[in-house]
């Protein structure tokens, strides 16, 4: 341990927990006004509910020795988990490091099911999702499981986070079906800048999340995170060519969504791949993505922000990229296919679809299992107010117009939440 | 009395309101509106999904004027709001039963005379 490795994984863990609440203003902006509170809250609640999961189960079943599949019990609660080294960090900091990947993946499947589904199922679903999904997930590629021995390249979380949560939303809005407005409304983003912003905050916590996968202040941390830098950048422009052949213009969304496409694709490969290589990767990734995301439109499957397109069609370009330009000259451990290692491809493609199959199946039975107890979906009409109301109480934008004060006696005698109006609206009208 | 109601589009406004105080008009409301006046629709993409945009963002203008003053204020309003594109908006002239000016109780005539 020395002190410049703890340094910047501190910073790298402060930068990753960032990006949970830059997704959720990703996402927010890309939703009606009505559900922009309930969007972003289901990105806040994660940092929560999954966080403590985390930090009381999930790092055990992910971190503590156990079998290939899972880890154990033994670091549950935190327990044992010390100032000890973990590599070249404190324990405890390897676990909050940790922690901040499982948040923003389980937040990642929301933009599966915005709109329509209710806050609490959505609780217990992400909660479970962490720890029965996550966790185990983590454990294969990290935690010196099944896909580590076989040798899968998996930097930061190509598969971990991005294809694990990719399929996950695939599954959760096959579970909780379509908005009842999809197919046959225009449903427009409402605030396209929130997303840039949303965009631009989640590249800058991408710093953190791939160059802090070194696990310390090294050659690797810097090649992690230069390639960070390059590989969106080629993602942009391809992307912008793309929408601009496409309708002639090219969207602001569409950058959003491509500086996104182009991390998620560089995440599994960033320290394993020269940097000329990542430019290669993020304008290659462009294209399935894009191009997924058109399809997706076209079908009745309303995994509504496109976190399938995105983040798994996403993170499977960069696997299987990585298993093709990974290169051991800049990485020390493995080549690619192309550098004469074909093998590697193929393992790559294992851990995709090991991966895919799981969280795929398991998210699909936790929402089915969640739907058993509670009901998934807010009512149509509640559906057509907005979740905002329905599910917090409160409105985004709203301008205080017409709101009268309830006095607190009235709370009281009324013995609910929910006060009757008051008297000066029940009259207006009857006098006209 | 007469109530002028004009529909404008936004980007012309500032033309308009600098006619109408050109032409002596100085009381006067203005809301944004949307509308369709048979303009073509404006195409919208958002990632896989394209929209027409039916509906234009206008502004509407409420002026009380007495009788006189119609002409002069209807002739300011189209003058500085003509494009000659689809979509310049519309004037309508309708009359008025009673106006009160709330701070002095005046009404009528008085009411829409502008103060010295």
């Amino acid at each position: 341990m020395s002190e410049g490795h703890i340094a910047w994984m501190l910073v790298s863990t402060a930068l990753v927990l960032l990006m949970t609440p830059a997704l959720g203003f990703f996402y927010g902006g890309l939703v009606r006004a009505k559900n922009a509170l309930n969007t972003l809250m289901m990105s806040f609640a994660a940092l929560g509910f999954v966080g403590l999961g985390w930090a009381l189960l999930g790092y055990s079943l992910a971190f503590a020795a156990g079998t290939p599949l899972i880890g154990g019990f033994s670091h549950a609660l935190l327990h044992g988990v010390s100032l000890e080294a973990q590599g070249e960090i404190p324990q405890i900091l390897f676990m909050a490091f940790q922690g901040t990947f499982a948040i923003i993946t389980a937040a990642l499947i929301s933009g599966a099911v915005v709109e329509r589904m209710r806050f609490g199922p959505y609780l217990a679903f992400l909660t479970l999702w962490g720890l029965l999904i996550y966790a185990p997930v983590a454990h294969w590629v990290w935690g010196g499981g099944w896909l580590a021995d076989l040798g899968a390249l998996d930097f930061a979380g190509g598969t971990v986070v991005h294809v694990n949560a990719g399929i996950a939303a695939l599954a959760a809005a096959l579970a909780v079906k379509q908005r009842r407005d999809y197919g046959r409304q225009a449903i427009l983003p409402h605030h396209i800048p929130f997303t840039l912003l949303g965009a631009a905050l989640l590249w800058f916590g991408w710093f953190g999340f791939n160059g802090g996968s070194a696990l310390a202040a090294n050659a690797s941390a810097s090649l992690a995170f230069v390639n960070t830098m390059l590989a969106p950048m080629a993602t942009l422009v391809v992307w912008m060519a793309l929408d601009a052949l496409r309708t002639g213009k090219s969207t602001a969304v569409g950058v959003a969504t491509a500086i996104v496409v182009g991390l998620v694709a560089i995440t599994p490969a960033a320290g394993f791949v020269a940097p000329i290589s990542a430019v290669i990767l993020g304008g290659l990734a462009a294209v399935p993505s894009y191009y997924a995301l058109l399809w997706r439109a076209r079908t009745r499957l309303d995994d509504s922000l496109d976190v399938f397109a995105a983040h798994g069609v996403g993170g499977i370009s960069g696997a299987l990229l990585t298993g093709v330009l990974a290169q051991q000259s800049w990485n020390g451990v493995a080549d690619g296919l192309l550098f004469g290692n074909p093998r590697q491809l193929l393992v790559q493609a294992i851990a995709v679809l090991a991966v895919m199959a799981y969280s795929g199946i398991g998210s699909f039975l936790i929402l089915k299992l969640v739907g058993l107890v509670a009901t998934l979906r807010v009512t149509p009409a509640t559906e057509s107010i907005g979740l905002d109301v329905s599910e917090h109480g409160e409105e985004a934008y709203g301008s205080g117009e017409g709101a009268i004060l309830v006095p607190s006696s009235d709370l009281l005698a009324a013995g609910s939440a929910v006060a009757p109006a008051p008297r000066s609206l029940q009259a207006s009208g009857g006098d006209a | 009395m007469k109530l002028v109601v004009a529909i404008v589009r936004t980007e012309k406004l500032n033309d308009v309101l600098e006619a109408l105080f050109r032409a002596e008009v100085r009381g006067l409301t203005i809301t944004p509106a949307r509308g369709h006046g048979g303009e073509t629709e404006q195409v919208e993409t958002y990632r896989g999904t394209t929209i027409k945009m039916e509906l234009s963002q206008k502004v509407r203008l409420e002026i009380g004027v007495s009788d006189h003053f119609v002409e002069p204020t209807v002739e300011a309003i189209m003058s500085a709001a003509r494009t000659g594109e689809v979509g310049d908006g519309k004037i309508f002239v309708l009359p008025v039963e009673r106006v009160y000016r709330i701070r002095t109780g005046e009404r009528d005539e008085a009411a829409v005379t502008p103060v010295a």
